[in-house]
């Protein structure tokens, strides 16, 4: 039974209360948020890793995003795929196309990162600017990284080229999950354990992690600051490109000069929501985000969606102002 | 050839000045103190010596050579470490963690057993406390592990940063006890206190900096016999 409520006068549908649709989608929803929410914590896990270095919001890095979509979208391109029908590749093929584009994202947006950081920010740092005007400078860095693109490209999104077709591969309580789903789940997954792997178990992980704890006695116990940060925007750049990729499969129409938007402003919510500066905390934000916004968009009908995120974000922060798992990258123990 | 010379360095942090042309020496083997006042400048010249801190006039000789313009995690590379002032144990990392990264500019990281060794030796508390997360520690502990890390840099020349401040008395004893210990182990060590009593029996040599400038230098006993020194640092009028 639906429960649908009618609040404007005409009857349209300005805003639903579908509690039926919840029910009838439930799975589909986790899923197909699950598969978003990875994207979301691939970009969010720049964002904090770069806050947690240089107490920094990086609002250029939805920027570095869509360098990477560009990234991928050439690289169909270059490889001779062109808009229209979906080709028929095997899967020897099409894994291989899939990781050239992955490797060739991941470059792009992680060099485009690390051009940010060498351009905007290190003379700001060199002079000891005050955080305001680093802030403002992210902004200004955005634009401008958008510009760049819209002169390219123009303000038309790029027609889709697609590689591959969702395909049913099994079907949980009915929902059915598609290869595409199952890939990008996987592979954000893989990303993620090495990202966390690097940041704690190795000597420039640990690097990192001082100088997120305590700049100054890092530098006392040897390590090179600006090496560091360059670094995590190195980082953050290769899980953004990565997320590029799956974002392109995913949206084949998605690379626009203003796609990184929406979904860099996701994914710094989803950092947020988790508790920015903790890396597990970019998993679990993305991961929720990803989940409710769709069970939003069920509830309260297709338009409600990107609402349901930014009101979850206020919400939680108004009970947790630190995050779900409110710590720090500095205070953070793996 | 002394191990460490500050010649005519001064700071200034924006136009105040911090230092004011300050000019002193550390000779290979000696535990020389740097005593003074609240503001007098010690933290300051801890940090310029390692790096922290730019200079704007003067020149640091470490082992002969200039090390005035050279980047600070490069001067742990040559031999200085410090453990700072507020000890700086990294919250989020547990005791063995935070040795460890003493040890992170080392080029011989396969021979660490023997420094966890050591420090452990020094520091049997730490030993025992090995996965305790840094943040958790108290401020007796986490001296121990500032200066233990200190020491994971294998350092020619220990800079040691108010190591008694905000110590239980016990806890202050030993810490200056195993100070001596690190330095008779062949350690060179300045020492920045502003408790001038157990500084200065244990340096052989002293400075006295006041307001950016040294204003006496001497022995350490000298230090502690004389009139002004004792008035001003030791409590007794």
């Amino acid at each position: 039974m639906n429960h649908v409520v009618t609040f404007l006068a005409d009857g349209s549908d300005w805003i639903n209360f579908d509690v039926g649709a919840l029910r009838d989608q439930f799975w589909n929803d986790t899923i197909e948020g699950l598969s978003q929410g990875s994207i979301y914590a691939l970009v969010a896990l720049g964002y904090t890793l770069v806050y947690g270095v240089l107490r920094l919001i990086n609002f250029a890095h939805s920027e570095v995003f869509i360098f990477g979509v560009f990234g991928a979208y050439f690289t169909f391109f270059g490889l001779g795929f062109r808009p229209g029908p979906t080709p028929e590749l095997g899967a020897g093929e099409l894994i291989l196309y899939l990781a050239l584009a992955l490797i060739v994202a991941m470059l792009v947006s992680g060099a485009t990162a690390v051009v940010v950081e060498r351009v905007a920010y290190r003379p700001l740092r060199r002079r000891g600017a005050p955080p305001l005007v680093f802030l403002i400078t992210a902004i200004g860095a955005s634009f401008v990284l958008q510009q760049i693109l819209f002169i390219w490209r123009g303000g038309n999104q790029e027609r889709a080229i697609r590689l591959m077709r969702p395909q049913e591969v099994f079907t949980i309580f009915g929902a059915s999950v598609t290869n595409l789903q199952i890939i990008i789940v996987l592979a954000s997954i893989v990303l993620m354990l090495i990202a966390n792997t690097f940041i704690n178990r190795t000597r420039l992980g640990r690097g990192v992690r001082a100088v997120a704890q305590d700049p100054d006695t890092a530098t006392l116990m040897g390590v090179n600051k600006e090496r560091v940060i360059m670094l995590t925007f190195l980082i953050g750049g290769l899980l953004a490109g990565a997320a590029a990729l799956f974002y392109l499969m995913k949206a084949p129409t998605g690379a626009s000069y203003q796609g990184g938007f929406l979904l860099g402003i996701k994914a710094f919510t989803a950092a947020v929501l988790g508790g920015i500066g903790n890396l597990r905390g970019a998993l679990l934000g993305g991961l929720i985000l990803g989940i409710v916004e769709n069970y939003g968009q069920s509830v309260f009908g297709g338009g409600w969606r990107d609402i349901v995120a930014f009101v979850l974000l206020v919400v939680v922060l108004m009970f947790r102002p630190t995050g779900i798992l409110g710590e720090s990258l500095g205070k953070a123990r793996v | 050839m002394a191990l460490l010379e500050l010649s005519d360095v001064s700071v200034h942090y924006g136009r105040i000045g911090a230092l004011s042309g300050i000019s002193l020496t550390v000779e290979e083997g000696e535990i020389v103190t740097l005593i003074g006042a609240n503001g007098a400048g010690k933290t300051t010249t801890m940090r310029a010596i390692s790096g922290i801190r730019p200079l704007s006039g003067g020149k640091i000789t470490f082992d002969g050579e200039d090390i005035t313009k050279l980047r600070a995690d490069l001067r742990v590379v040559r031999g200085i470490s410090q453990a700072p002032e507020g000890r700086g144990v990294f919250p989020g990392m547990t005791v063995l963690e935070n040795l460890d990264m003493g040890a992170y500019a080392r080029k011989d990281r396969k021979n660490l057993a023997e420094d966890f060794e050591r420090v452990f030796t020094l520091f049997p508390r730490l030993g025992e406390r090995k996965s305790q997360v840094g943040g958790t520690m108290s401020g007796g502990e986490q001296q121990m592990v500032a200066i233990g890390r200190a020491l994971m840099a294998r350092p020619r020349l220990l800079l040691l940063d108010e190591p008694s401040m905000g110590l239980a008395p016990q806890f202050i004893q030993q810490i200056f006890r195993i100070i001596t210990e690190i330095n008779q182990q062949g350690t060179t060590v300045l020492l920045v206190e502003q408790n001038a009593q157990q500084a200065l029996s244990r340096a052989h040599r002293a400075y006295v900096l006041e307001t950016g400038s040294i204003s006496k230098t001497g022995t350490g006993p000298e230090l502690l016999a004389d009139p002004s020194v004792k008035e001003a640092y030791l409590g007794v009028a």
